[in-house]
């Protein structure tokens, strides 16, 4: 599971960069800081390496194991 | 363990009993650097801050002592540095912190010739202007001027007791004079030794929104190592100790109440002792040309001269403005005695306002202490 | 259900929109700083954190919500000096910028290292006076266009790893932001070790170095951390020349020596 808080993002794309997937892409909405948020586009790709959240430098963006449910 | 108070008679240097008085007063903890004529407090703190379970530490120059003073002090412990002139210009910046912060500690100045590396081992009163305004920024000072070796030992409790209560740094404007004799001192029993704590955040407090700083009637100190999550800064805060650096009103709050703090506070601070009932001509002095003073004071006696008192400072800062209005409306004249070109004097003029004539006095050799016949001299030019 | 990133817990509540650049290496290191508080699973508020004035000093102010004291420009480790002896019992960590810890804070780093005094340093070390706006700092690399070098800097840089190396510390090591991992890893190693330990972080500043010198944004300086480092295993077979700009990475000095404040006891133990 990944989760981006949009408006703490800065868009500075290191997340994007370092995504060994192509997990993530650059969105092209803006966020209140005017700037673009990355999105999610293959979470099935997902190997749940960690990169993304380790390198944000804002904390924006979590990324979990997928809970079990029932 | 030894003892904090060693009570008894000794004769004893000045900056022996400086030292003894900072032990006195529950110092646990002094940083410094070596220098002329200060290095003996340093010698004495080395010798029995580990007797008395304190910490001694020379650090690598005076920033690092005064910068690790108020490390220590935030930790709660009652600290302090003692050094001169020249330790003091490099303290400025973190002189200027200890007030932002209000970090309560004590530093000792004992004067020295200057300006620069000057004469280290000869008395000034050089530094009484930077003690006031020798940091940058807009902020007030307390400072103390000691006369003798047992004033040494005295007015260094209270300088520790004035940095406690009203959480900022305190000078003690000694000099290489007082630093340097041997004379009688008497160190009391502890039960006659009073002694001042700083207010504490409750240790049961913990998180949410806690005032610790600028209260002008000196917020409780939120002190490292409670939980507290305390954010100490230099930068322009609030009472939480939240950064501003954007709004303008943001500063003058913050100038305004850490500059209130000591003046409003002003009239409990200062302490001038005289003896002007009566009196025409005034003799304003403080630490080591107050002994000229009174000597001249005691040989115009001898000659049947009693108009003339002595109105000394104890605390040059903050400056006893009202009380000097008030001198200079009973008096003809006001001598000032000062060791330099003339640093308080200015004040005295202006607090004087044209009520009285203020003449200014230094000693004849400036780096000695005046002759006594040479202020007779002068207060018989103007006696009435 | 929301995910809450697992380090949200430590940062002050208010202080987690940052005043840092888009991109600015300061948020790796802080995260990476409170993973290993966290994997160790040790109470922030046990700690004293210091900074000094620059970008990095806002790594832990006010973003950490524990104990923190923002000191004068180069003085964290005096301040943390006086913090450490006055309470041995705090860890007491310094974080702050290569210019504020090396250039102006220089002899109390080299100080701090000869007396083994127990406390973690960790040095943001960008090349460059970042929060002013760009001039040079004694750890740009020689040659580079800064607003004070305008015509290249004609200094040599630092190698602070081995200043501190010759000054004592017990524990030296040197990562990258790319290498935040390691990074964690020494923090981890740093807080659980007797005396005076120091990690340097090469760490980008993508606007005041990497926009104005041409060297490109935080992506391409993270890359470039990640092309031109090696191992110090690596490091250890290859000659001068082909060690030339290439960035050190791992543990350089790992090594037990007394540590001051445990020195400082003995002394007042004599006199119980």
């Amino acid at each position: 599971m990944i989760e981006i808080d949009e408006d703490l993002c800065k868009g500075c794309e290191i997340c994007v960069a370092f995504c060994a997937k192509d997990v993530l892409k650059m969105s092209d909405k803006f966020n209140k800081k005017g700037v673009h948020p990355p999105l999610v586009v293959r979470e099935e790709d997902c190997n749940l390496c960690g990169n993304c959240m380790l390198y944000c430098p804002d904390l924006a963006i979590v990324v979990a194991e997928e809970e079990e449910s029932g | 363990m030894g003892k904090e108070i060693l009570t008894g008679v000794y004769f004893m240097q000045g900056d022996i009993a400086c030292a003894e008085g900072a032990l006195a007063a529950g110092c646990k903890f002094f940083g410094g650097y070596p220098i002329t004529p200060a290095s003996e407090i340093a010698e004495r703190m080395a010798e029995r801050l580990p007797e008395v379970g304190g910490v001694y530490i020379q650090m690598e120059d005076e920033l690092a002592s005064i910068a690790a003073v108020v490390g220590s002090s935030w930790t709660g412990a009652k600290s302090m540095t003692a050094t001169s002139g020249p330790g003091i210009s490099l303290m400025q910046e973190n002189i200027g912190y200890a007030v932002a912060t209000e970090t309560p500690c004590v530093l000792i100045n004992v004067q020295r010739g200057g300006p620069s590396t000057g004469i280290p081992s000869i008395h000034l009163q050089g530094d009484i202007i930077q003690a006031r305004r020798g940091s940058h920024g807009e902020y007030k000072i307390i400072a103390l001027a000691p006369a003798s070796a047992q004033e040494m030992f005295d007015f260094t409790i209270d300088a520790f007791n004035l940095a406690e209560k009203y959480r900022t740094p305190v000078f003690v404007l000694a000099d290489a004079f007082v630093g340097h004799m041997r004379e009688e001192v008497i160190i009391p029993e502890p039960e006659k030794i009073y002694r001042v704590q700083r207010k504490l955040r409750d240790s049961g407090t913990s998180g949410g929104k806690f005032r610790g700083f600028l209260d002008e009637d000196v917020a409780p100190m939120p002190i490292f190592g409670y939980g507290f999550k305390t954010h100490v800064t230099g930068s322009c805060h609030n009472d939480f100790g939240q950064r501003n650096v954007i709004d303008a009103e943001a500063l003058d709050y913050y100038i305004k109440r850490l500059n209130n703090k000591i003046s409003k506070r002003a009239h409990e601070i200062i302490s001038v002792s005289q003896d002007m009932d009566g009196k025409e001509v005034a003799l304003i002095s403080y630490g080591s040309c107050y002994r000229a003073a009174r000597e001249a004071l005691n040989i115009l006696e001898d000659e049947g001269m009693r108009q003339v008192g002595s109105f000394r400072l104890i605390t040059v800062w903050p400056f006893p403005r009202v009380q000097i209005q008030e001198l200079a409306r009973k008096v003809k004249s006001i001598i000032v005695l000062e060791n330099n070109l003339g640093q308080i004097t200015p004040y005295v003029e202006a607090a004087a306002g044209g009520q009285a004539e203020v003449i200014f006095l230094p000693p004849r050799v400036l780096g000695t202490l005046h002759d006594p016949h040479a202020i007779v001299d002068k207060v018989k030019e103007v006696i009435p | 259900m929301k995910l809450v990133h697992p380090l949200m817990k430590y940062v002050r509540p208010g202080a987690i929109s940052t005043a840092t650049c888009a991109g600015c290496g300061d948020g790796i290191m802080a995260q990476a700083v409170l993973r290993a508080i966290d994997e160790l699973e040790l109470n922030i508020d046990d700690f004293v954190f210091v900074s000094g004035i620059g970008c990095a000093g806002w790594i832990p102010s006010p973003f950490f919500n524990a104990d923190t004291l923002h000191t004068t420009h180069g003085r964290p480790i005096a301040f943390a000096s006086g913090v450490k002896l006055a309470r041995p019992d705090r860890k007491v960590v310094v974080i702050s910028g290569d210019g504020d810890l090396a250039a102006i804070g220089g002899n109390h780093l080299i100080h701090a290292a000869r007396r083994n005094i127990g406390m973690t340093v960790i040095c943001a070390n960008n090349g460059i006076y970042g929060m002013t706006g760009g001039q040079v700092a004694p750890t740009t690399p020689l040659g580079l266009k800064t607003t004070t070098t305008p015509y290249g800097n004609v200094e040599r840089a630092f190698d602070l790893c081995a200043l501190v190396e010759a000054a004592g510390a017990s524990y030296v090591a040197r990562w990258t932001t790319y290498h935040a991992r390691g990074l964690t890893r020494s923090v981890k190693k740093a807080l659980t070790k007797r005396g005076f330990s120091f990690i340097e972080v090469l760490s980008q500043c993508p606007v005041q170095y990497g926009r104005r010198t041409g060297v490109g944004n935080a992506v391409a300086m993270m890359k470039g951390y990640k092309e031109n480092s090696l191992s110090v295993k690596k490091a250890a077979s290859l000659n001068e020349e082909e060690l030339k700009n290439k960035i050190i990475v791992g543990e350089l000095v790992d090594k037990d020596s007394p540590e001051l404040t445990e020195e400082i006891e003995k002394v007042r133990r004599i006199h119980e």
